[in-house]
């Protein structure tokens, strides 16, 4: 095509950004590597003192006795399982429209453990519920919501297992995340209606804006070093993620190599006319 | 309507298709492409008609006014897009009031093919040429400058294989471009040879632009200790 | 535009007649729901009729599901999906007439077959009413739901399972507005149409999303 005119436009292209340049794992590899041992060595300094707060410094409760300190651990892990949702709708976007594959990464190693999270959450809420409720199941608005987006993150889990190239399943993940998380607000907003027309109203509410400070500094602190551990986690398990993927290509590479030492077969002119590719 | 395709890469679940590619078309050229199995003919149409994303490189149309390349084509593939369950009349008349500018009548276009008694007949009942020579009349009935061929011959017999080479030299008269993966350059003899081969492992060829998966690759050794 | 749009609901409709669609299939599942329940509960029409709307519903849900994985499945098998990718119209566009080709052969039979299968689960004549009413304001956001999991599922085989995983849980809200509008009808504390309206309001958000995000879970799907 001599003397392109100007009416020549570009239908599809893949040119470098500063998205593509920074998504580089090798620099992500680097840094997390060092500030891996830290964060570990700080998340368990302050899930120390709040544990140590949860279990000696905060009072029992006047009502629910000492089976409120699972609260200590309940209402973290019920922050851990929406954190982590966030975290994956960030993913996606970065997913979607850069093509990030760090975004990917970070995505597929949220979802596992955002899902134990929740699943910590449900099964403390149901222990809970055992001394507070005389059942170890009550269809509770708040533990019913977490039990959708429990069921959502087995969704999405499920999803990535069936689809094989990781590029498509990361994809058709962050699509189903994003409206994951347009549901979401609707499916609380319509639990906590179907739960008032439902519930009878003797049920002792959780929690509440009106906990006493003795009780909410340990909560404080345990939530904040739930966030740090599980971000931690998530590092951690960015890098498993990361490794995988090298392990793969490195895998297909070698399966090349090995398959270019080989023969060629019969050139493709005398094959069988016809023959689909 | 001009094509141009430079320097595209294709890159299918983590392998290496191909790499490297780059031709370019004017109006009444064609393009056979050839290559062995997995070669990643059909991976080249794919990327052409919008359904791949390629993984480099870029492709340009020119002298089409607004429209994108996938408006610009049509593709016949092994899988010929029919309806078991409508009748070939159907399937076409679908095909032309979808696609839009409007051609031929199914039912001309089916006799062209010699077809012509098919028009009522549900494809179900139809053999695999049959089919074949249906989807071939899509190419009829709506006006779309490029023709994207995959083994358009398949399941065809010699007598519409020379009808197919005759409807190909109208349409390239008429200005319109070809790109058939083909095992046998029937029609197109003197037509352009795109001869697909295996990316060279190892060596990669310094692209232009990034390779997304070039990031897996190239981290250092050292880091995952 | 609109005559490529038009074919494309014809076409569909033409062949959830034809042999192999399956127009008439998920209204007998429906049936079949609604019939499996008095063996399940007892033939005590009080209770029944009290919990009517919610089995109504729920067989809704679960007969929507039928037929929903090959929306697209089956036109990405034979390269149909290809061919109107090569239209002159936005994939959301496509997508959008093919689903509501879809619920034109489901849903609404559903919603109008409805009053006659409150029958069998003795409901009054305001329940009938209401409950058709009802599954016609909210199946569309079942379907455009449903669609979102079509597409997502469309080039893995067997992904029917896979389809009611994902899907299934984003449905909840429509079902919860579903019955409780359904239930309000027949005597509550809270009006008909305040669950009514919302209920709407749902069908409209889910035809938005899940048409946009249909559309691109089928683009660049290989």
């Amino acid at each position: 095509m001599s003397g392109a005119p100007p009416a020549t436009k570009p239908v599809m292209s893949s040119s470098p950004s500063l998205w593509t340049r920074l998504s580089n794992p090798s620099h992500f590899m680097r840094w997390s590597g060092t500030l891996v041992p830290w964060l570990t060595l700080l998340s368990a300094l302050l899930l120390a003192v709040g544990l140590y707060l949860a279990w000696f410094v905060a009072p029992p409760d006047y009502q629910q006795g000492e089976t409120v300190r699972i609260m200590f651990i309940h209402v973290p892990a019920a922050w851990l399982g929406v954190f982590f949702y966030g975290a994956m709708s960030l993913s996606a976007i970065g997913t979607l429209v850069w093509r990030h594959p760090l975004a990917d990464v970070a995505q597929r190693a949220a979802a596992p453990i955002g899902a134990a999270f929740t699943l910590v959450c449900l099964v403390t809420g149901s222990l809970w519920g055992k001394p507070m409720w005389g059942t170890y199941w009550v269809w509770d608005a708040r533990l019913t919501s977490m039990l959708l987006l429990f069921l959502i993150y087995c969704g999405l889990i499920a999803l990535w297992r069936t689809i094989e190239d990781p590029n498509r399943a990361a994809r058709a993940v962050a699509i189903l995340t994003l409206v994951g998380a347009v549901n979401l607000p609707i499916i609380k907003f319509s639990v906590n209606w179907w739960s008032t027309l439902h519930q009878p109203a003797s049920i002792l509410r959780m929690g509440g804006p009106t906990i006493d400070p003795s009780m909410l500094y340990p909560l404080l602190v345990m939530i904040a070093a739930a966030t740090l551990g599980g971000s931690t986690l998530h590092l951690y398990a960015m890098r498993t993620e990361v490794m995988r993927r090298r392990v793969r290509t490195l895998t297909i590479r070698e399966a090349e190599r090995l398959d270019a030492g080989r023969p060629r077969v019969a050139p493709a002119a005398s094959l069988p006319l016809g023959q689909p590719l | 309507m001009r094509l141009s395709v430079e320097e595209l890469a294709c890159r299918r679940s983590g392998r290496r298709v191909f790499t490297g590619l780059s031709f370019a078309l004017r109006p009444g050229e064609a393009l056979a492409v050839t290559g062995r199995n997995g070669a990643g003919k059909s991976s080249l149409l794919a990327i052409l008609a919008g359904r791949l994303r390629p993984d480099a490189g870029q492709i340009r149309v020119a002298d089409v006014g607004e429209a994108s390349l996938p408006e610009c084509l049509h593709a016949v593939g092994h899988r010929d897009g029919l309806k078991a369950a409508l009748t070939a009349g159907e399937n076409l008349a679908f095909a032309r009031a979808l696609l839009g500018d409007a051609r031929m009548e199914p039912r001309a276009a089916l006799a062209r093919l010699g077809l012509g008694h098919a028009h009522d007949l549900p494809v179900a009942y139809l053999s695999a040429g049959q089919r074949r020579r249906v989807a071939l009349a899509r190419l009829l009935v709506c006006h779309r400058p490029l023709w994207l061929l995959d083994e358009p011959t398949a399941a065809l017999d010699v007598a519409s294989q020379a009808l197919l080479a005759e409807l190909m030299a109208e349409h390239r008269a008429a200005g319109g471009l070809i790109v058939a993966a083909t095992h046998q350059a029937l029609g197109l003899e003197d037509a352009a040879t795109l001869a697909i081969a295996a990316p060279e492992p190892g060596l990669d060829r310094p692209s232009p632009t990034p390779d997304r998966d070039a990031d897996w690759r190239d981290a250092d050794v050292e880091d995952w200790a | 535009m609109s005559r490529a749009l038009l074919a494309l609901i014809a076409r569909d409709l033409a062949l959830a007649t034809r042999v192999g669609g399956s127009g008439a299939l998920s209204l007998v599942f429906f049936l079949m729901i609604v019939a499996l329940v008095p063996f399940a509960l007892g033939p005590d029409l009080n209770l029944l009729s009290r919990i009517g709307p919610a089995i109504l519903w729920l067989a809704a849900v679960l007969a929507t599901l039928i037929g929903l994985d090959r929306l697209f499945q089956a036109d990405d098998e034979d390269g149909s999906l290809d061919l109107m990718s090569a239209a002159p119209v936005p994939l959301e566009l496509v997508v959008l007439a093919k689903v509501v080709a879809h619920w034109l052969t489901t849903g609404l039979p559903l919603a109008l077959a409805s009053p006659l299968f409150g029958l069998l689960v003795a409901l009054d004549g305001t329940g009938m009413g209401a409950t058709a009413l009802t599954l016609l304001a909210g199946t569309p956001a079942l379907t455009f739901i449903g669609a979102v999991g079509a597409a997502l599922t469309a080039s893995i085989r067997r992904g029917g399972l896979i389809l009611a995983v994902l899907v299934l849980p984003l449905m909840v809200p429509t079902l919860i507005f579903g019955v409780s509008a359904a239930e309000s009808a027949s005597g509550g504390t809270v009006p008909f149409t305040t669950p009514l309206a919302i209920l709407a309001g749902l069908s409209l958000i889910a035809a938005v999303v899940g048409t946009l995000a249909a559309a691109a879970a089928l683009r660049w799907s290989e």
